[in-house]
């Protein structure tokens, strides 16, 4: 980018929240959803439009749809209703929120964006919002409210940071998660998250590729691996009796710099000797049906059990991707369990059980190379990674909805000699998000994008001053999709990877040549070459 | 702005009525009891309603907030309280929750210094939050001393504990110094932060006010026109047991005190109060982190149409074939109305 940097500045929020006027301006918002994949999905009122019309086209009973639609999730969701009613505005999360810290738009204070809501709830939900309006903190139904809630609910990126301050636990994500249920009922979605979930419940991935382009992906990563390490390693695809079924977020094979944690991957598998397999149709761990709605979630997470079931597996292993992770930690069994045919799974290489999946059945592979790394199963060359200086970003989902913060920093401290953690209160549980989850991560909306990752990237740029880190580790498709753009722009020379990247790195494989390059086909620092 | 001006203008109407009344009626204990009656009845419905209505609404997916490290391979050590895994850790977290606001303990500031962004700790909201809720606390249990004869030793004790400091006739109570002060500072904060001015809401000064007034008259009832103390536990003996009394006149200050308790009350059900009881149902806190271990069932889940293993086959079997994919089915068709 060319011009200046983004201003980032404190401003005193000014003006009355309960003014639904927003503007549509160029780099804040995402486009609206093709008629195409609303028509793929039997989603409602498909049709062109765009959110900067003056006219949204909405269904000529968009408001009763809208209220019926909050009636029906106030009965299923106690989050929810329980949301709505105990805020008590205190002020906690206000700043929290990377949006807010980004932007200064006080609507972006999470508990301003849960108002949005509460206070149409008030209104039509409760005695005293009905009696007393606005001075109970009501607020009328109305299309520029419905422009507003589709402006700011696709301004949160379901991080839950706020959460993790709030005395009640009130969550954002909850009410963002709703509020999008809500506006696709009436048609309101946008293209960067309702194109992935068409093309995954078609394709079976998000990008829409279909078996055999998968296949070739993964050949040709091997072929490159065996360029680098001289091993030939195996590509097992819908193998039928297979131990292991092994799902990835499909950038792991796609895009960059992901792709090199799928080397990562696929060295460590083969030099266990790992009985596995991948799956051309459950090609996709990741899921933006989690970002649209709650159904669409589940009907697109049943092809990994679906798949575990066909090919007869005994448990699922799962790659390096943070919303994935949201869907199998804290959705897949209710929605799509029990996992009743599949074994409670135990590493074949250590015997180790892992209790903590005994009834999901499925394992997030930095559990299960950290087992791996702890019994000694892995022979590793920490000095192969001395040309990074490492600091590691929790991704939202990984830390705050499973508490996966020890076994990344495990294998990042056994595979790279140079870890630098970033300031406390930016880190683990308080992590700050890239700015681009939840389906935010398209460049029409670029602007939002850099506001938002600002604070996490300050804090890059605090460890890059102090120690000189010159790369970013994390476990997340979305961040390593992400990060790269939000590093060129504010912190210039840090890289991003994948944990599974440096353990390919400094994995010693089994009659591998003498190794010279990294996975990205860099020379290794000089003193490491014959280490 | 305007909403605090309008909660102000509330109560004081209230106050004014309840003085006025207090002075013309001033032996009228009767109409104060029924007042105080209707106002915890409405309390102690309300409460109870929507504290079921809430516990009535199934929780469909388990979705702690983790804020720790989770229980997974057994040479890691996992965080038993910030990311519970056990019914017990959960009770732990939530004790921590309720008794020393363990989250709002966290809080920090977020600050721009020469382009850099700080997150300093911030705790004042917390102590505030913290003092307010105890002293509270404290001071109701001393009020028992008015609503039940014989005085229990425990709130003799407090009462002891509380007046340690022996200053003055009568001796003043830590808990009404710590209580005006976090009141005082709650209030405050509301109007001067930026942030928060920018979020409040009517509601939220009303409670303040409303809460503001009770301690108001009831530290001049105490500590400067000194209500007829003997008077007072004889009308609140007789609230509580159901036989009120006519007493003796009790001035002013006591009708307006009891009149704001019972708009409080009243009150409290409608009210972002009832985070009394909400905290204890919050499904980010109160569920143990072991959604992988135990299936946690969703009352209401319901089958979806998706997209099955044989109709992905049938469309793309050509190019399965084509890149010797195992197949499942080999002729067309066979697999695809399954």
């Amino acid at each position: 980018m060319a011009e200046e940097l983004l201003q980032i500045e404190v401003k005193k929020p000014r003006g009355d929240w309960k003014d639904p006027a927003v503007q549509f301006r160029k780099g804040v918002f995402c486009y609206s959803a093709a008629p195409k994949n609303l028509r793929a999905l039997d989603l409602p009122n498909a049709r062109e439009w765009q959110p900067f019309d003056a006219d949204w086209k909405l269904p000529p009973d968009w408001k009763r749809i809208l209220l019926d639609g909050m009636r029906e999730r106030l009965r299923k969701y106690r989050s929810f209703r329980l949301f709505m009613d105990i805020c008590v505005r205190c002020g906690a999360c206000a700043d929290k929120c990377h949006f807010y810290l980004g932007s200064s738009d006080p609507k972006n204070m999470p508990v301003v964006r849960a108002e949005l809501m509460r206070s149409v709830y008030r209104r039509y939900f409760t005695l005293t919002g009905r009696l007393f309006g606005a001075l109970a903190g009501g607020r009328e139904l109305t299309e520029d409210v419905v422009k507003e809630w589709f402006f700011y609910f696709y301004q949160c990126t379901e991080c839950r940071r706020c959460s993790v301050f709030c005395p009640y636990g009130i969550d954002t994500a909850e009410i963002t998660m709703i509020g999008r249920e809500l506006l696709n009922l009436i048609g309101c979605n946008t293209n960067w998250v309702l194109e992935p979930v068409a093309n995954c419940f078609r394709t079976g991935n998000h990008l829409g590729i279909q078996p055999h382009g998968f296949k070739d992906s993964l050949e040709f990563a091997a072929d490159e691996l065996e360029e680098i390490t001289g091993v030939r390693v195996e590509v097992p695809i819908n193998r039928k009796g297979a131990e292991i079924l092994f799902v990835m977020p499909s950038a792991d094979y796609f895009a960059e710099p992901h792709y090199y944690t799928l080397l990562g991957y696929m060295m460590l598998l083969h030099e266990i000797g790992l009985d596995f397999t991948f799956s051309a149709f459950a090609s996709e761990g990741g899921n933006f049906g989690l970002f649209s709605s709650h159904e669409m979630m589940k009907l697109l997470n049943a092809k990994i059990y679906e798949e575990a079931r066909r090919l007869g597996v005994k448990w699922i292993l799962g790659g390096e991707c943070g919303h994935m992770w949201r869907v199998l930690h804290q959705y897949m069994a209710t929605m799509n369990g029990p996992a009743d045919f599949l074994e409670e799974p135990v590493s074949p290489i250590t015997g180790t059980r892992f209790t903590n999946a005994r009834s999901t059945r499925m394992v997030h592979i930095c559990e299960f190379t950290a087992d791996l790394i702890h019994s000694g199963k892995l022979r590793l060359e920490p000095a192969r990674n001395d040309r990074w200086a490492v600091t590691f970003h929790d991704s939202c989902n990984p830390a705050r909805a499973m508490g996966l913060l020890e076994e990344p920093r495990y294998i990042i401290r056994n595979t790279c000699n140079r870890f630098f953690e970033m300031p406390e209160n930016t880190i683990r549980e308080q992590t700050f998000c890239c700015g681009s989850g939840a389906g935010l991560g398209t460049d029409e909306n670029l602007e939002m994008r850099l506001r938002g990752g600002y604070p996490r990237a300050s804090a890059v740029k605090y460890v890059k001053g102090k120690h000189g880190v010159n790369l970013l580790a994390c476990i997340c498709a979305i961040d390593k999709a992400t990060l790269p753009t939000l590093m060129d722009y504010w912190v210039p020379g840090v890289q991003v990877a994948g944990v599974h990247e440096l353990l390919g790195n400094a994995l010693v494989m089994h009659g591998e040549k003498e190794r010279t390059r990294d996975l990205r086909g860099e020379p290794f620092a000089a003193e490491a070459a014959h280490a | 702005m305007m909403q605090a001006v309008y909660s102000f203008v509330t109560v004081v109407a209230v106050v004014a009525a309840a003085a006025v009344a207090g002075r013309m009626h001033g032996g009228d204990a009767l109409l104060l009891s029924a007042i105080a009656y209707a106002g915890f009845a409405v309390f102690l419905v309300g409460f109870c309603y929507r504290v079921v209505k809430w516990a009535a609404v199934p929780v469909p997916f388990r979705i702690p907030a983790t804020c720790g490290q989770q229980t997974s391979l057994p040479w890691i050590k996992s965080a038993g309280l910030d990311n519970p895994s056990t019914n017990a850790g959960v009770v732990g977290r939530m004790a921590l929750e309720a008794l020393l606001f363990r989250s709002l303990f966290r809080n920090s500031r977020a600050r721009l210094d020469e382009g850099r962004l700080i997150c300093s700790e911030q705790r004042y909201l917390w102590l505030a939050a913290l003092a307010f809720h105890w002293s509270l606390l404290t001071i109701l249990i001393r009020h028992l001393r008015l609503l039940v004869e014989p005085v229990p030793a425990v709130v003799l004790g407090i009462e002891r504990v509380d007046g340690f400091f022996q200053l003055g006739t009568p001796p003043l109570y830590i808990s009404d110094v710590v209580f005006a002060c976090a009141l005082l500072y709650l209030l405050l904060r509301r109007f001067r932060d930026p942030m928060v001015r920018y979020i409040s809401q009517f509601s939220d000064y009303f409670a303040l006010l409303v809460i503001g007034g009770i301690a108001a008259s009831g530290l001049l009832m105490r500590y400067s026109t000194r209500v007829d103390v003997i008077g007072a536990k004889e009308f609140a003996l007789g609230v509580a047991s159901f036989h009120p009394v006519r007493a003796a006149a009790l001035g002013s200050m006591f009708t307006v005190h009891v009149a704001l308790i019972s708009l409080l009350a009243a009150y409290f059900p409608f009210s972002k109060l009832m985070h009394m009881g909400g905290v204890f149902l919050s499904p980010t806190r109160n569920l143990a982190n072991n959604s992988r271990a135990k299936r946690h069932i969703n009352p209401w889940n319901y089958p979806v149409k998706t997209h099955t293993y044989a109709e992905w086959e049938e469309e793309f079997r050509d190019k399965l074939k084509a890149a010797e994919i195992p197949l499942e089915a080999d002729h067309g068709g066979r697999t695809a109305a399954d």
